[in-house]
């Protein structure tokens, strides 16, 4: 079963289409990276698949459980790092975890062994009483992602997540998911729109002007594209090449 | 059920430990009806006497008339506030964060507007203790008596706050909802002056004043706080709550929002 699929999804506001029959699977315990400019419809992608749109047209369903029909279980497998930093600044480490917990309905038992575990996980166990506005960027990333790992999702979904980080910290955030993905078998969909953050493993979607213009492995691609990675993703979002 | 409860004390937690934290804001909540109430109403006790009226027992000075209208402007304020950053970006984060959650989005807004609701009381206890310490006194028991009533009416002021944030695009600031929202809901009410003084002055300003929501609100609180029973404002309380959450959380959706930027 496939960890996600998008099915035909399109999505407009008012006039404008932001999405045009998009469509892609996400296999499991695989690193996908979904490139795209500024404009090209990712963060409406994002609003979709976490439910805050409504959908228009098309199907989501993560890990075969429809985000329309039977939204309950596909939430329970999506852990989510937005764009923008969504922490609660002036409370603790540890208490912007029990509040996650807390909405996905997990008993006070479970949640104290998981913030255990995630805390450990990313190396903030001694930080977990500092508040979150003490810590810098990369910390405050880690936070996130040991927040959306909280209730054992299937599927990361991580929204432009390296944006304001240092170079250091950014190779490091992704790096760490890499890693994570390899040893949890969890499936990401990292979005971003910097091409130095893909690897020549990775599964690649390249959206551009609300269309999905390419799919597949990263080397494939920028083979049959054109030499490397940049002069392929040049090519397929030059406006003509929107299909 | 267990993951319901969960996920409403989680809520609850996070807005008490907000509270906890934002003692600034708590504080500056709290100006705004005490200075009501020590300059105001000290000011204005000398030019109107209040006749006897229900609920109270004898002639009262005009700080004690103005107590439970200030109460619930506290309400007012809070759940005006409350409900427009739910829709608009300055809580967006959160909100997004708590649309994430499994559990059904009703429950999730039902929860959010219960648990401010319940922090505001806090606001409302914390002004009506200055108030006894000022020398306005309810009878004790009216004080406990008056509690489900608050919460009814803080309730009732989020659930109206978050549906005129979804439905009125011109309510995407604060200045906005108080032009268009809280003064005219706090003057044309028995907050500041009760009706009868209203009708001798106007007739069309008084209906507008006893057809207002939060009149019943305030005259709820005030039968509540000196231990009446107001079956009239009661039925409208729950009725209008009722409606309100309803319709809040029917056209709840941040999608509107961004719809509405784009244009």
């Amino acid at each position: 079963m496939n960890a996600l699929d998008v099915s035909d999804v399109s999505f407009a506001y008012g006039a404008k289409e932001a999405l045009r029959q998009v469509s892609f699977s996400l296999v499991p315990g695989r690193f996908a990276a979904l490139l795209g400019p500024n404009g090209a419809g990712k963060s409406t992608l994002i609003a979709l698949l976490t439910r805050l749109y409504d959908l228009q047209r098309g199907e989501i369903r993560v890990g075969g459980c429809s985000l329309r029909d039977a939204p309950r279980p596909a939430l329970k497998q999506l852990g989510v790092v937005f764009q923008q930093s969504t922490l609660d600044l002036d409370l603790s480490v540890e208490q912007n975890l029990r509040y996650h917990a807390a909405l996905h309905g997990m008993s006070r038992h479970q949640t104290g062994l998981r913030v255990d575990a995630e805390l450990a996980r990313q190396g903030l166990t001694e930080r977990r009483r500092e508040k979150v506005r003490e810590l810098n960027g990369g910390h405050r990333r880690r936070v996130e992602i040991a927040r959306a790992l909280l209730h054992e999702p299937r599927l990361l979904l991580l929204d432009e997540a390296s944006v304001g980080l240092d170079p250091a910290s950014r190779l490091a955030l992704n790096q760490h998911i890499r890693s994570l993905c390899r040893e949890q078998g969890i499936s990401v969909l990292w979005t971003t729109h910097l091409l130095d953050e893909v690897q020549p493993s990775d599964d690649l979607l390249i959206l551009h002007q609300g269309r999905l213009v390419a799919s597949g492995q990263a080397e494939e691609l920028t083979q049959e594209h054109g030499g490397d990675l940049g002069s392929a993703f040049a090519r397929l979002t030059t406006s003509g090449a929107a299909r | 059920m267990n993951a319901y409860w969960q996920c409403f004390s989680g809520i609850v937690l996070r807005e008490w430990l907000r509270f906890v934290l934002q003692r600034t804001r708590f504080l500056s909540a709290l100006v705004r009806p005490l200075l009501w109430l020590l300059v105001f109403a000290a000011g204005f006790r000398a030019a109107l006497g209040i006749a006897i009226i229900e609920p109270y027992d004898t002639y009262i000075p005009y700080e004690v008339y103005i107590i439970p209208g200030l109460a619930c402007m506290i309400l007012l304020f809070n759940g005006m506030q409350g409900s427009l950053s739910m829709v608009y970006d300055r809580e967006m984060g959160s909100m997004r964060v708590l649309l994430t959650s499994p559990l059904p989005r009703t429950f999730l807004l039902c929860s959010k507007l219960l648990a401010t609701s319940l922090i505001s009381l806090l606001q409302v206890y914390a002004f009506l203790a200055i108030a006894w310490v000022y020398g306005v006194q309810p009878p004790a028991p009216g004080l406990l008596i008056a509690l489900p009533a608050l919460l009814l009416v803080a309730l009732m002021l989020s659930a109206l706050g978050l549906l005129l944030s979804n439905a009125i695009r011109q309510l995407e600031n604060f200045a906005g909802v108080m032009n268009f929202v809280i003064f005219p809901l706090f003057f044309l009410s028995s907050a500041l002056y009760p009706l009868w003084k209203m009708r001798e002055s106007s007739e069309w300003l008084y209906w507008l004043c006893a057809l207002n929501p939060f009149t019943h609100a305030v005259e709820l609180v005030r039968f509540a706080l000196y231990e009446r029973f107001n079956p009239l404002a009661l039925g409208v309380c729950i009725g209008l709550t009722l409606v309100f959450v309803l319709l809040a959380v029917l056209t709840f959706n941040p999608q509107h929002a961004a719809l509405r930027k784009s244009n």
